[in-house]
């Protein structure tokens, strides 16, 4: 079914109107609200939004005025979007988790006039730096509980404003007039949205994405993966997230299919399996996290159990990906891999809520060969994305049946992706950003003469046209002796390990590389228990001689694999230390998007830093460390600097 | 006789005049006089074995003190029953947590519900006819107090199976759920980490404000317990040796010399 609309819907709060005319009793969102999935139609929400935007207009938001669209994934802020979008105004959703300080500065920076939030901890944030945002009239509110006694003046609750809205539409035909021409003004070229990127160097930046551009790309993915209204997501991803906008909110408004909103973001998991989603996306780590718990409780499982599973995951192993990728396979591998369905890879695919997925997608970071696989052969269709806010997401995209997991795909359609002479990719995408909001000198800086954005990151086709992409271009560095220098690319690999959930590798310019470790506190913790090794805290874990032991031994099993490949070989890691806390957002040490800060991690730790190159065995440190509710404290500790086992090189060509 | 009068907010909700209670010859508490208004939080301290405890089982009718009067909504009372003391509206979380180990976190807070259920056994038995519709209307109210404490993602488990933490909330959301005039919490935050003793600090507090619960609650956490109450009685040795705001009560050298010693 080909309804994907014509070129004349090129605004969000056209689409709307469109999907409440086409299919007004199709579910549009769903929201678990007291333990009960409540459903709002296409033509209810299209009603709720009219009216809601009523409501707005008669508290004085008027078009270009920035609102800012703040809380976790529930209708009514999904629903602030639309009709912030409907008055012609632009919505800038804002991470949920963010310090009051970092929400003062985008706030501020984006001249935001009113704000639409989730609850009383967003009132207050935004109340406690009200004074730094000039231009700010009125919070609107979803969740009352604890605002009773707030003043009027400064917060309003959504559910009058709707209210508000909807007598106004029987009561003053005017404004519903007013309303109609705002969004029958509305063109393409509009500024849509405006998102903040993660921050991963410095300040984040506001990404301008114009209506038409947003819309043209989500046309391009739907008919890429072929989603219909049929199809269901659950919105668990931040709200201020290119991708959570991109495939919940641009996609299911392009394609008609439903959003539900989970209860909260611990239940997403549940939540998920409740509505069984048919498109989904989550990082690699969430992959990761599911994939440990299955191999916990499956030591925990009885033998006959056990076994079956071994052996059903042997099966797979070998005949899963083919199966999936409609392969050749011989009729009795067929014939078992469908009994391991049965058994095995069904109830699996249930417990994870993955029973009905048609298309999975993962992105953000690379992903372990061997967790890729392991969704693949349990007959997930995963498939792996690159893209960016500047390129409102979609940069590459792997297509059903050409997948692999070092990859990321070719261009998706209508993107053109150039490699430029230093290796940093350059690509043109329908979505791509009008620029960045208030500072054209940065926008100037991403943009190639001829009109191409720099990604930033560095990469090469694969003889498949698949592109690979190894680090950021700029972290691409060399060692003292010349040798490339990726940093990612080690990280990575130490990743792939579940005891290791983060790592920092060091070596720009040094005679040798070096890196912190994070420990995973499940898996580790899991396995201490499993050796009766007892522990009180992170610290005493990371500290450990015998999980050091065990970390070394990963260290030596990545420095083993890294001395086969040519261009890598120079960069075994010599030394490592295993950090005493984990790297936190709320110190700066992470992006919001849970991206490692190294510059900041080498400035923060630099004794644990001199200490992994004088050859010391242990050092000391203290740190200071933000609680959740923005106090500070001080952690100290010492902390072992252990050599690890390095390899020949054993290729023939050396890197100069 | 269940004739109660209302208080209104402010007034006195219940009164301890000169109970005393002894074990054989061990005198847990001597003559301690104090009163709960309406809607206020408070606190009572004390260092270990100072009676504490034993006073929160005087006021539910655990125990039955040999001398003294207890006044609870205007009307006087010397012995009683736990479950009496439970229909006219006092609930109780424990210091050692005392929830059904087996069983999920809503049916546990479901138990909360069971003295309001009024439709017959039979019925109960089939869940059909009367029984289903006050079962869905309990759960509502249920999954109201689920959404108030933030437990919707442990709604399923079986609370043996939760962290210490959480195991403490769910017993508050049995508690909250016999909707109670008076509330009273023995040692809520005891062995939490900070972050958890926060949320429970919120959630004590929201309790006040949004179900107008009036509380009295036992804690050793004198930051916690100079944030969150009203007015503090401090005990030792079963003797009351102040009452008064948290500040009066920092300020007094009995208190001081009770928690820091004395020297000699």
């Amino acid at each position: 079914m080909t309804d994907i609309a014509t070129a004349e819907l090129d605004t969000f709060p056209k689409l709307l109107a469109h999907q409440a005319r086409v299919r007004p009793l199709r579910p549009a969102m769903r929201h678990k609200d007291l333990g009960i999935w409540r459903q709002w139609t296409w033509a209810e929400m299209a009603m709720t939004v009219r009216h809601y935007a009523l409501g707005l207009m008669a508290h004085g938001v008027a078009a270009g005025d920035k609102v800012a669209i703040i809380g976790n994934n529930r209708p009514k802020l999904y629903w602030s979007m639309m009709t912030v979008q409907s008055i012609g105004a632009v919505p800038v959703p804002v991470y949920a988790d963010a310090v009051a300080e970092e929400m003062a500065y985008v706030l501020a920076h984006a001249e935001v006039r009113f704000a639409c939030v989730q609850d009383q901890e967003q009132v207050d944030k935004i109340l406690s730096v009200a004074d730094q945002i000039a231009g700010l009239m009125l919070v609107f509110y979803d969740e009352p509980r604890g605002l009773r006694d707030y003043d009027p003046s400064r917060i309003q609750a959504i559910d009058s404003v709707i209210d508000q809205g909807a007598a106004l539409m029987l009561a003053d035909p005017e404004a519903v007039k007013r309303l109609d021409a705002a969004i029958e003004g509305g063109t393409g070229s509009d500024l849509s949205v405006i998102l903040y990127t993660s921050g991963t160097t410095g300040r984040s930046k506001g990404v301008m994405l114009s209506a038409g551009g947003c819309i043209n790309a989500a046309r391009d993915t739907v008919a890429f993966d072929n989603l219909t209204d049929r199809d269901n997501v659950i919105a668990y991803l931040p709200l201020a997230w290119v991708g959570d906008h991109y495939l919940n909110y641009a996609q299911a408004l392009v394609a008609g299919f439903t959003i539900n909103c989970p209860e909260s973001p611990e239940t997403a998991a549940d939540d998920r399996r409740e509505v069984g989603t048919t498109f989904a996306f989550a990082p690699p780590r969430v992959y990761e996290s599911m994939l440990t718990r299955i191999m916990i409780r499956m030591e925990d499982a009885g033998w006959l159990k056990r076994k079956m599973f071994h052996y059903y995951m042997g099966v797979a192993k070998k005949w899963g990906a083919k199966v999936l990728d409609q392969k050749p396979v011989p009729l009795l591998a067929r014939l078992n891999y469908a009994l391991g369905e049965m058994l095995v890879y069904g109830p699996l695919k249930n417990v994870l809520g993955m029973t009905k997925v048609r298309v999975a997608y993962t992105a953000g970071e690379a992903i372990g060969p061997e967790l890729f696989s392991f969704y693949r052969s349990i007959g997930l269709n995963l498939k792996q994305l690159y893209g960016q806010t500047e390129a409102f997401l979609y940069v590459t995209a792997q297509a059903d049946g050409a997948i692999r997991p070092d990859c990321v795909g070719p261009a998706t359609p209508n993107v053109r992706i150039r490699i430029a002479g230093d290796g940093e990719v350059l690509y043109q995408s329908p979505g791509q950003f009008i620029g960045y909001f208030k500072d054209a000198e940065k926008t100037a800086e991403t943009m190639t003469e001829d009109g191409y954005i720099r990604t930033g990151d560095a990469g090469f086709f694969e003889k498949d046209g698949q592109l690979r992409i190894i680090d950021r271009a700029k972290d691409v560095g060399k060692l003292k002796n010349g040798a490339l220098y990726a940093p990612k690319y080690i990280e990575n690999k130490l990743k792939f390990f579940p005891n290791i959930r983060e790592v920092v590798a060091f070596g720009q310019g040094e005679d040798c590389i070096t890196c912190f470790i994070n420990i995973d506190l499940t898996a580790v913790g899991n396995w201490a228990e499993r050796n009766t090794i007892s522990y009180g805290s992170y610290q005493e874990l990371a500290g450990h001689p015998e999980v050091y032991a065990m970390i070394a031994a990963h260290v030596a099993e990545v420095n083993r694999q890294l001395a086969e490949e040519p261009m890598m070989a120079q960069s075994q890691v010599h030394r490592f230390l295993i950090l005493h806390k984990e790297l936190d957002a709320d110190d700066g040490e992470l992006t919001r998007t849970q991206k490692v800060r190294r510059s900041f991690i080498a400035e923060r730790y630099a004794p644990l830093v001199a200490a992994l190159y004088n050859g010391a065995e242990e050092a000391d440190i203290s740190t200071e460390v933000t609680f959740e509710d923005g106090r500070k404290g001080v952690i100290s500790a010492r902390v072992k600097v252990m050599d690890a086992k390095t390899y020949p090189i054993t290729s023939l060509q050396h890197a100069a | 006789m269940q004739s109660m009068i209302e208080v209104e907010r402010g007034a006195e909700l219940l009164k301890v005049e000169n109970v005393s209670l002894r074990f054989g010859g061990v005198k847990a508490i001597t003559d301690v006089s104090f009163t709960i208004l309406k809607g206020e939080v408070r606190a009572i301290i004390g260092p270990n074995g100072a009676g504490k405890t034993s006073m929160l089982n005087v006021i539910n009718g655990f125990y039955h003190p040999q001398e003294g009067e207890i006044t609870y909504r205007g009307q006087k009372r010397s012995r009683m029953r736990p479950h009496v003391a439970a229909s006219q509206g006092i609930a109780r979380t424990f210091q050692n947590v005392a929830l059904f180990k087996g069983m999920t976190t809503l049916d546990n807070i479901m138990v909360g519900r069971s003295l309001k259920m009024t439709s017959r056994f039979f019925w109960q038995m089939f869940r059909h006819g009367p029984a289903m519709r006050e079962e869905i209307e309990h759960r509502k109210f249920v999954e109201e107090i689920i959404d108030f404490l933030e437990i919707e993602h442990i709604r399923k488990v079986p609370v043996g199976k939760l962290p210490y933490g959480l195991q403490k909330r769910v017993e508050l959301g049995r508690a909250l759920a016999m909707e109670p005039e008076l509330l009273l919490l023995d040692e809520p935050m005891a062995g939490m980490n900070l972050e958890e003793k926060e949320d429970m600090c919120r959630f004590i507090l929201d309790t006040a404000a949004q179900y107008g619960t009036t509380i009295a609650l036992i804690e050793h956490d004198m930051g916690v317990v100079m944030d969150l109450s009203d007015r503090v009685v401090v005990l030792e040795y079963g003797i009351k040796i102040a009452d008064g705001t948290p500040d009066a009560v920092k300020a007094n050298q009995k208190v001081i010399d009770a928690y820091l010693g004395v020297g000699h």
